[in-house]
């Protein structure tokens, strides 16, 4: 069956057009290896090294800083568990709801012989700052904070942690997952004191396998693959070149749109909360409204399983998450959730927008939940 | 597999049909046909009836025969394989053959000790077979000056003489055993995406089955990631039975609802799988299955106790066939691990909010209590909505 609405942006998106030809383009015309010596190789690398001015400006770095990868777990993997392996301390501070990329890097320090400190959220979805800091020690090798929570939506006060961090532990590489946040929140690298942040082209209208890393000048990570020297090192391999020009081309129409599509965003998502908390006596909005990112959206429905929940909406042609992971044993909401304040019999849904969410996808969504709900009555 | 034997052809032999008297002509046509479809997607390949054997002739792109080889180890009724030298019906140039064989075999293990082994379906050639045996063996001690050892060979070089050919041979590969798929008649498997189900269906095929299945679906409860598991398990199984498997969906949601609001939900799984027996009996016999499979092990789950079972295969008027009854679930694993299902069984797709399932379900249902409560609804408008809603996907491998 054809979804006619989608809202589970917050799991990938539609390819933007321009986006797919430019791809097609690296790799059917300019197909050359950027490492390549003739003329072939050259058109490469200067695409490549235009996708890296394209992602640098929109994140305020400098193109140098910028490591291509393919995509969020791996710019995680090198800048939280990368960063921890190449420091001298043993001890690794992150919130308790980071995206697994970062939670199993940290349970696989753990069994390296780190020490790991997990921060949990309060109830507004925001990890507190200051006990964030309180987690910190002087020998901590390096932290992570994701800007915006990718089950709940709520943002995250990264600079503020960041400067906390720092205070009590200048050495600290402090990693930020901004996977969630690039083309819906301003990101400024240079605004605040953080050594490395994670992207992914296609949470912004990009493909998929196509990610990049910003890395602080002078931060230092332990390479996770070795080769041909590509990426300064940091990651080689021969650059993904579709791919990444791809991700240049989508971060650059994200940014552009942004002011504009973030508070259409803000907005729908507003409207969406309100047309369902009208027609599901009982529903709960997750987290703090007045932190919440504008494209994500938690609810949870009252004595209803989330998963057929969801397939009850893809029935009506409504593509969302269950915001919580359902195993056949627990059924409960996930840690996260939990922490929120979750009873275990409600069952959560993420409604995600994009840029080109319509308002009417935004009613039928609405009435699908409702209809789902009624249906789901035991 | 860098020790794969490989030769010019594929000597193919069978077992238990010699057992089956004058059925024997029958079972042999349908084990050339399961090796020939087995062969279909090698382009060029053959299958060629012997005595007593078929020979694989493999295709161009298959020096060595090893993909034909992989091919035949899929059919069932084949007990051994082994690849072979095709060579003249000439004691020299069998000879010449063995004497080349255990060259190449004493070169990567020393020195074995050997024995020569030879069968003659012509009886019309001679010398004997114990004599072409020991004019053979006397060929490659002069050559090689290898020890002779006929109680405990390392190394068996086999010898067949055929009508038209003579065969020589280093190694056997065990093939899967059993029948050929359709000499023992058609049966319908309640096909699951857990471990069970699917080698209740493989263990049947290797009876000599033909196979259809019907998997249940709980849309919404249960999502069509689910459906694909099965759709995968299935073309698993085509895989094996050599032909395509048809698997029936069955949208079961309205009929868990209503048994579930008949009352006791302590019942509820009892009364579910008594409804699946006779939706499948419906499928089964406009297919002329004979047959229900299931993959129950006994007391495995609440659901497979003895009276539970009881109960279960009251509704049926079919046999309900449980091959894996006796096992338990390590040499159920061992299976599926073997026919390459139980990597698509474990997948976290499975029944993952099974909302209607209680905590402690029944162990002991009492047919007068599971007769009471469906007593509170239609039972034959449930089977025939759940039919009317079949939809049916033919799972190629």
């Amino acid at each position: 069956m054809r979804p006619v609405v989608y809202l589970d942006n917050g799991a990938t998106t539609r390819v933007d057009e321009r986006v797919a030809l430019l791809a097609a383009e690296a790799m059917t015309v300019a197909f050359g290896n950027p490492s390549s010596a003739h003329r072939l190789g050259v058109e490469a690398a200067r695409r490549l090294d235009e996708a890296r001015q394209r992602v640098a400006r929109a994140i305020g770095a400098a193109a140098t800083e910028l490591t291509f990868t393919s995509g969020g777990t791996e710019s995680n993997a090198l800048g939280f568990y990368g960063a921890a392996r190449a420091a001298r301390g043993k001890h690794v501070v992150c919130s308790a709801f980071e995206h697994p990329s970062v939670l199993d890097a940290a349970a696989r320090l753990k069994a390296l012989g780190y020490e790991v400190s997990l921060v949990a959220p309060e109830p507004s979805g925001a990890v507190d700052v200051a006990r964030f800091a309180e987690a910190v020690r002087a020998d901590t090798a390096a932290c992570a904070l994701m800007l915006v929570q990718n089950e709940i939506g709520i943002v995250q006060p990264v600079a503020e942690v960041a400067r906390a961090v720092k205070a009590k532990a200048p050495r600290c590489h402090v990693h930020v997952d901004a996977v969630q946040a690039i083309g819906k929140l301003a990101v400024d690298v240079t605004a605040q004191p953080i050594d490395s942040l994670a992207l992914s082209a296609h949470k912004l209208h990009g493909p998929k396998g196509a990610g990049a890393l910003w890395l602080r000048k002078g931060a230092r990570v332990e390479p996770r693959q070795f080769g041909g020297g590509q990426e300064r090192g940091v990651r080689p391999g021969t650059e993904g070149v579709p791919g990444l020009v791809a991700l240049g081309l989508a971060v650059e129409l994200a940014e552009r749109a942004r002011p504009e599509a973030a508070r259409r965003m803000a907005e729908q998502r507003d409207r969406l909360w309100a047309l369902i908390a009208a027609r599901v006596p009982g529903a709960r909005r997750h987290g703090d409204p007045s932190r919440a990112a504008p494209h994500i959206l938690s609810v949870g429905f009252p004595a209803r399983p989330a998963e057929p929940l969801l397939h009850a909406m893809e029935a009506r042609g409504v593509c969302v998450s269950a915001g919580s992971a359902c195993h056949a044993k627990d059924k409960r909401p996930s840690a996260t959730l939990r922490a929120l304040g979750v009873p275990d019999d409600m069952g959560t849904l993420r409604f995600s927008l994009s840029r080109d969410t319509t308002d009417e996808e935004i009613g039928l969504a609405a009435e699908a939940a409702a209809a789902a709900f009624v249906e789901l009555a035991t | 597999m860098s020790d794969s034997p490989s030769g010019e052809v594929v000597l193919v032999r069978w077992g238990e049909i010699f057992l089956k008297g004058g059925n024997r002509a029958f079972f042999e046509r349908r084990l050339a046909e399961a090796a020939r479809r087995a062969l279909a997607p090698l382009e060029g390949a053959r299958i060629e009836r012997l005595h007593g054997r078929l020979l694989a002739w493999p295709g161009p792109d298959d020096p060595g025969a090893l993909r034909a080889l992989r091919a035949l180890e899929k059919v069932f009724g084949v007990t051994s394989l082994s690849p072979a030298r095709v060579v003249e019906r000439k004691l020299e140039a069998i000879s010449a053959a063995a004497v080349e064989l255990a060259r190449g075999e004493a070169a990567r293990r020393g020195r074995p000790r050997f024995k020569v082994e030879t069968r003659r379906s012509d009886k019309r050639f001679q010398p004997t077979s114990p004599e072409v045996s020991r004019l053979v063996g006397a060929a490659i001690v002069g050559a090689l000056d290898l020890p002779v050892d006929v109680h405990t060979p390392e190394l068996t070089v086999g010898v067949e003489i055929g009508t038209e050919h003579a065969f020589v041979f280093g190694s056997s590969v065990p093939g899967p055993g059993g029948l050929p798929v359709g000499v023992t008649g058609r049966v319908e498997l309640l096909l699951s995406g857990g471990i069970d189900s699917p080698v209740a269906g493989w263990l049947m095929l290797k009876r000599g089955c033909e196979l259809g299945a019907t998997y249940f679906h709980s849309f919404p409860y249960t999502g069509d990631h689910t459906k694909e598991k099965v759709i995968a398990l299935a073309r698993k199984l085509a895989a094996w039975q050599l032909a395509d498997v048809r698997l029936a969906v069955v949208p079961f949601t309205d009929a868990q609802k209503k048994l579930r609001d008949t009352g006791d939900g302590r019942l509820a799984v009892v009364l579910y799988r008594r409804m699946m027996m006779r939706v499948a009996e419906r499928i089964a016999r406009a297919s002329k299955a004979q047959a229900l499979v299931t993959g129950e092990a006994l007391a495995q789950v609440a659901s497979q106790t003895l009276e539970n079972l009881t109960a279960i295969g009251a509704a049926a008027t079919l046999p309900i066939l449980r091959p894996c009854l006796g096992h338990d679930k390590l040499d159920t694993i061992a299976i599926a691990e073997r026919i390459g299902t139980y990597e698509t069984s474990i997948l976290p797709f499975d029944d993952c909010c099974s909302l209607f399932v209680p905590e402690h379900p029944i162990t002991k249902a009492r047919l007068d209590d599971v007769l009471a409560a469906e007593s509170k609804v239609d039972v034959a408008a449930i089977v025939d909505a759940c039919i009317a809603g079949v939809e049916t996907i033919v799972c190629s491998a």
